[in-house]
């Protein structure tokens, strides 16, 4: 038997709800929440500013530096104890390459540019979804980017190819019996949108070369609704920052014109 | 934001006169906003927002052995981190003396109210009984973190609801609709001392202008449950009876907010 009904309804090309919002942490320089389902992740930007350790300077350029924590309460069984693990650290190193495929940090030698990205909730997914909430942070924040990269995993489960798993989903074997085929690949992919260009890459699980070429295909035109919700938060941030702006003009205007 | 000499001066004579930055009166707290039970992944969730400072907090439970020299009792655990996504001045790491009094000073105080029934967490004496954890996690810090902090773990610990128990496996998917057993409703209120002006709740510019601070933690009757002295200022006895009435009433508007949720 193949999954031919996906758990949660969904098509198979369709991605989870998304929610995304700029700005939404006063302290840093850029932020942003970005949700894809269930998956919840805040982004944070700091820089960029002088590099600590000081070894760790680049006299050429600055340096982007990602660091992906989940909360404790944030995943779906036990608590996650907190602080680095290997895998929080693996995940922090491919996101930072996913995003430094766009960033030009030239103008800022010996400098870093801290990429902090927390997850309240997870359920599945959340290096991409992380990557997304990143890559609108850094935007908010003004770091020169070429574009702003989008990701998403496509999975192959139960001989299908599905767009966004969810954690039932990279688990399949486990919610649906009777499946011909058991193996479930992940696939975590981010894009640069105007070139069409892969930044991340990763697959774990078994699957053939043919069928991860077309997963690829289905990603990117995925990953086009995905930029589209992340242009549109920047858009609503920018736009209540100019109106905010205009307001006070017009008022300056009109307390002049009454001093005169 | 660092302050510098000349500010904090300012901010001292301005505090002197009886004047806050933001506008606000000497004993008095930022809008406090609440929100419960928007996390799927805990069993408890808190989302609070006092001003701009901003913290989540959740609550995760699981079965474990019990300590040996309480077999019969449930654990309850407050565990806080500044994480550096909330303020410039955090960095990664191994959480610092101030994130390890922060985290002390809240789990101080809710586990010496005694609010918590533990014995009614105890599944087999000796062997299994429920840990409760509670995180707290920092979005934006502008200051008094251990009073909003506290108030997240607490509305979390109210919000909370055991999950499904089947053959000793925890079911985190489902449920159910048993609440901790707590009965009274811990709040810490941290009152600072400013040359001679006394506030609450400050914020991030206003902490580091002070000379000493209290964090006063009560329960429902107004009774004391834990003290916390900060800053390397000294305090006179009158000063510390006045800041502790200030703690207790601050800490009966709080309660009635919590209880409201």
């Amino acid at each position: 038997m193949d999954y031919n009904k996906r758990l949660d309804g969904r098509d198979f090309d369709e991605l989870r709800p998304m929610e995304a919002k700029a700005g939404v942490i006063k302290k840093a320089d850029g932020s942003a929440y970005f949700r894809m389902g269930n998956t919840v992740a805040y982004a944070a930007v700091y820089g960029p500013r002088e590099m600590f350790p000081k070894f760790q300077q680049d006299p050429k350029k600055g340096v982007l530096r990602c660091n992906y924590n989940m909360m404790p309460f944030s995943g779906a069984g036990d608590r996650v104890r907190p602080g680095p693990s290997r895998r929080s650290k693996e995940i922090s190193a491919v996101t930072e390459k996913a995003l430094s495929a766009v960033v030009d940090l030239s103008d800022s030698p010996n400098a870093v540019v801290d990429v902090y990205i927390e997850f309240p909730q997870t359920d599945a997914g959340s290096r991409c979804c992380g990557i997304n909430a990143a890559a609108i942070a850094l935007a908010d924040a003004g770091i020169p980017m070429r574009d702003i990269v989008a990701a998403v995993a496509v999975g192959h489960a139960g001989n299908k190819i599905c767009v966004d798993l969810n954690y039932e989903e990279e688990h399949l074997p486990d919610y649906v019996e009777g499946l011909d085929d058991k193996d479930v690949a992940d696939i975590p992919v981010a894009i640069v949108p105007s070139t069409g260009e892969i930044s991340l890459l990763q697959m774990d699980g078994i699957i053939p070369k043919e069928t991860l070429i077309k997963a690829l295909h289905k990603a990117k035109a995925a990953l086009m609704q995905v930029n589209e919700v992340q242009r549109n938060a920047l858009r609503e941030k920018f736009a209540a920052v100019a109106d905010e702006e205009n307001g006070e003009n017009i008022e300056n205007v009109e307390n002049g014109f009454e001093e005169n | 934001m660092m302050i510098d000499q000349e500010a904090r001066k300012h901010l001292r004579e301005s505090l002197a006169k009886g004047i806050r930055y933001d506008g606000r009166k000497k004993d008095e707290f930022r809008n406090i906003e609440i929100i419960t039970g928007f996390i799927g992944t805990a069993e408890g969730s808190a989302h609070v927002k006092c001003g701009e400072t901003e913290v989540i907090a959740g609550v995760k439970m699981s079965l474990e052995k019990p300590f040996p020299d309480t077999p019969d009792q449930g654990i309850l655990m407050v565990g806080a981190e500044l994480l550096p996504m909330s303020n410039p001045k955090y960095e990664g790491g191994p959480p610092d003396a101030t994130a390890i009094e922060l985290a002390r000073v809240i789990d101080r105080g809710i586990r010496e109210s005694k609010s918590l029934d533990n014995k009614r967490l105890c599944i087999k004496a000796g062997e299994k009984v429920w840990t409760i954890n509670v995180d707290i996690s920092p979005l934006n810090d502008d200051g008094n973190l251990i009073d909003v902090g506290s108030i997240a773990a607490v509305a979390a610990i109210l919000n909370a609801r055991f999950p499904f128990v089947e053959n000793d496996k925890v079911d985190y998917k489902q449920k159910t609709t048993e609440k901790v057993p707590i009965n009274r409703i811990p709040i810490a209120v941290t009152v600072l001392k400013v040359g001679n002006a006394i506030i609450v709740d400050p914020t991030e510019l206003e902490e580091q202008a002070l000379d000493a601070r209290l964090t006063v933690t009560t329960i429902d009757d107004g009774r004391l449950c834990s003290i916390q002295k900060g800053g390397v200022g000294t305090l006179s006895i009158e000063e510390i009876d006045k800041m502790i009435d200030l703690a207790v009433h601050k800490g009966h508007e709080i309660r009635k907010l919590i209880k409201q949720e």
